[in-house]
């Protein structure tokens, strides 16, 4: 597996560890992580302290039936069969478990020149959406008013903070001022983004046609 | 000896990964400190146990992980904020859960204390959420694969390690990294700085993960 150049750095990775964030970041972490065995074995480096804390708990009292129950519940009929591994894509396997799919199977809506988006997940806590951007390309210009996580999936980007290709994540906040720009090379951007807030646009047009469009 | 007899069935891959592990042991003796190796014998027989659940669906091997595992998992899910009969209820489920998945248990990834805290995680947080935490892609071993014995031992060392770190860090600090595990901090809230040798596992996790896609592909 060729390893992605721009990693999810540690505070987010250990904040998905622990569990600690929404919903829709986690769905585009668990995406980045299948696409990457550094990150892979990074995690799992956060993971190894959870099951250091765990072990070292003091033990609560269980019910006295306790064992008894859970052996009830496991039953006599324990599946044993190894999931398969994914089919090829341009979908890694939470992306796809979500969508039942690959890409033929998301429900774009159209956000202008050509530019598509698909909203997969949305709470209070945050959004995830696949953006579809035509090669060459530039997204409009906004900034931030939360954190924003981008992870491409197809196709790559230049923003102010460098050059984002499959695999990569990029990790905005709220002083980036960000105009990605796709790659034209005649492959189309696919990114799948989380927001924990809603993204403010900076030219006028973009920001009344913000509520409707709900980029 | 690594592992008790009475905790190892002296048969095929078994005697073979008692005698791999007792080569690796024996290398790094030096930098093994008596605690850290007292753990290593702990986790060789966890290992052996779950082993034990997925080949031969083995229920005393179950009830002995229930023993030590079930009161603790328990506990994180109290400190999770839980009530007593909400954890009982999840921790029976995380206990049934691990019967159900011990096939798909790598050791060479993860220890058993490791791979229990991410069930109990992921079924906590699928409490609070109306559906399933977004996990990354199994890579699972095949049924005819089975993990490094070499890795398998490392990652136990590098896991003793890492427990015994825990405990000697300033009460302060300990308690900080506890409380982010528990789900008491946010994320901003979290420093992912926490001065542990995790560097090690990561490296040693990177290399059992090359191996596996060797053997996949």
């Amino acid at each position: 597996m060729t390893d992605v150049q721009h990693q999810i750095p540690d505070d987010l990775l250990m904040g998905y560890a622990t569990g600690a964030l929404p919903q829709a970041f986690d769905l585009v972490i668990a995406t980045h992580v299948s696409m990457s065995d550094d990150v892979r074995s990074r995690l799992a480096g956060f993971e190894a302290l959870g099951g250091a804390v765990l072990e070292d708990l003091e033990e609560a009292e269980i019910a006295p039936d306790s064992l008894e129950q859970t052996l009830a519940r496991i039953g006599e009929d324990t599946d044993r069969t190894v999931t398969a591994q994914p089919k090829a894509g341009v979908f890694p396997g939470p992306l796809r478990a979500l969508l039942g799919g690959d890409t033929d199977s998301v429900k774009w809506r159209s956000v202008g020149l050509g530019a598509k988006q698909a909203v997969l997940h949305a709470d209070k806590e945050g959004t995830a959406r696949l953006l579809y951007i035509p090669a060459g390309q530039a997204m409009p210009e906004h900034s931030h008013g939360g954190m924003e996580l981008t992870l491409v999936l197809q196709g790559g980007y230049s923003a102010d903070d460098g050059h984002f290709v499959r695999g990569d994540l990029e990790v905005a906040d709220n002083d980036t001022h960000h105009t990605p720009i796709a790659d034209d090379d005649g492959e189309d951007c696919i990114c799948l983004v989380a927001t924990d807030a809603r993204l403010k646009f900076q030219r006028l047009l973009p920001r009344i046609a913000q509520p409707f469009i709900g980029i | 000896m690594l592992v008790p007899n009475d905790h190892v069935d002296q048969t095929g891959s078994q005697a073979s990964a008692v005698r791999d592990a007792d080569a690796v042991v024996r290398r790094c003796r030096e930098r093994c400190d008596q605690t850290v190796a007292a753990n290593e014998v702990t986790e060789a027989h966890w290992v052996a146990r779950i082993t034990a659940i997925a080949k031969d669906e083995d229920k005393s091997a179950f009830a002995e992980v229930f023993r030590h595992f079930a009161p603790r998992v328990k506990a994180f899910l109290i400190k999770s904020g839980a009530d007593e009969s909400l954890a009982e209820e999840c921790m029976q489920d995380v206990m049934a859960t691990l019967w159900q998945k011990a096939h798909m248990y790598d050791a060479a990834r993860a220890s058993v204390a490791t791979w229990i805290f991410t069930i109990a995680r992921n079924r906590k947080i699928d409490l609070i959420r109306k559906n399933a935490r977004p996990e990354p892609e199994d890579l699972p071993w095949g049924p005819e694969e089975q993990p490094d014995q070499a890795d398998v031992l490392a990652l136990q060392q590098d896991s003793a390690r890492l427990t015994d770190a825990i405990r000697q860090l300033p009460e302060k600090q300990r308690r900080l990294i506890e409380r982010a595990y528990f789900g008491d901090l946010t994320h901003s809230e979290i420093a992912a700085e926490t001065g542990l040798p995790l560097g090690t596992i990561k490296s040693r996790i990177r290399l059992a993960l090359e191996r596996l896609r060797h053997s996949m592909s």
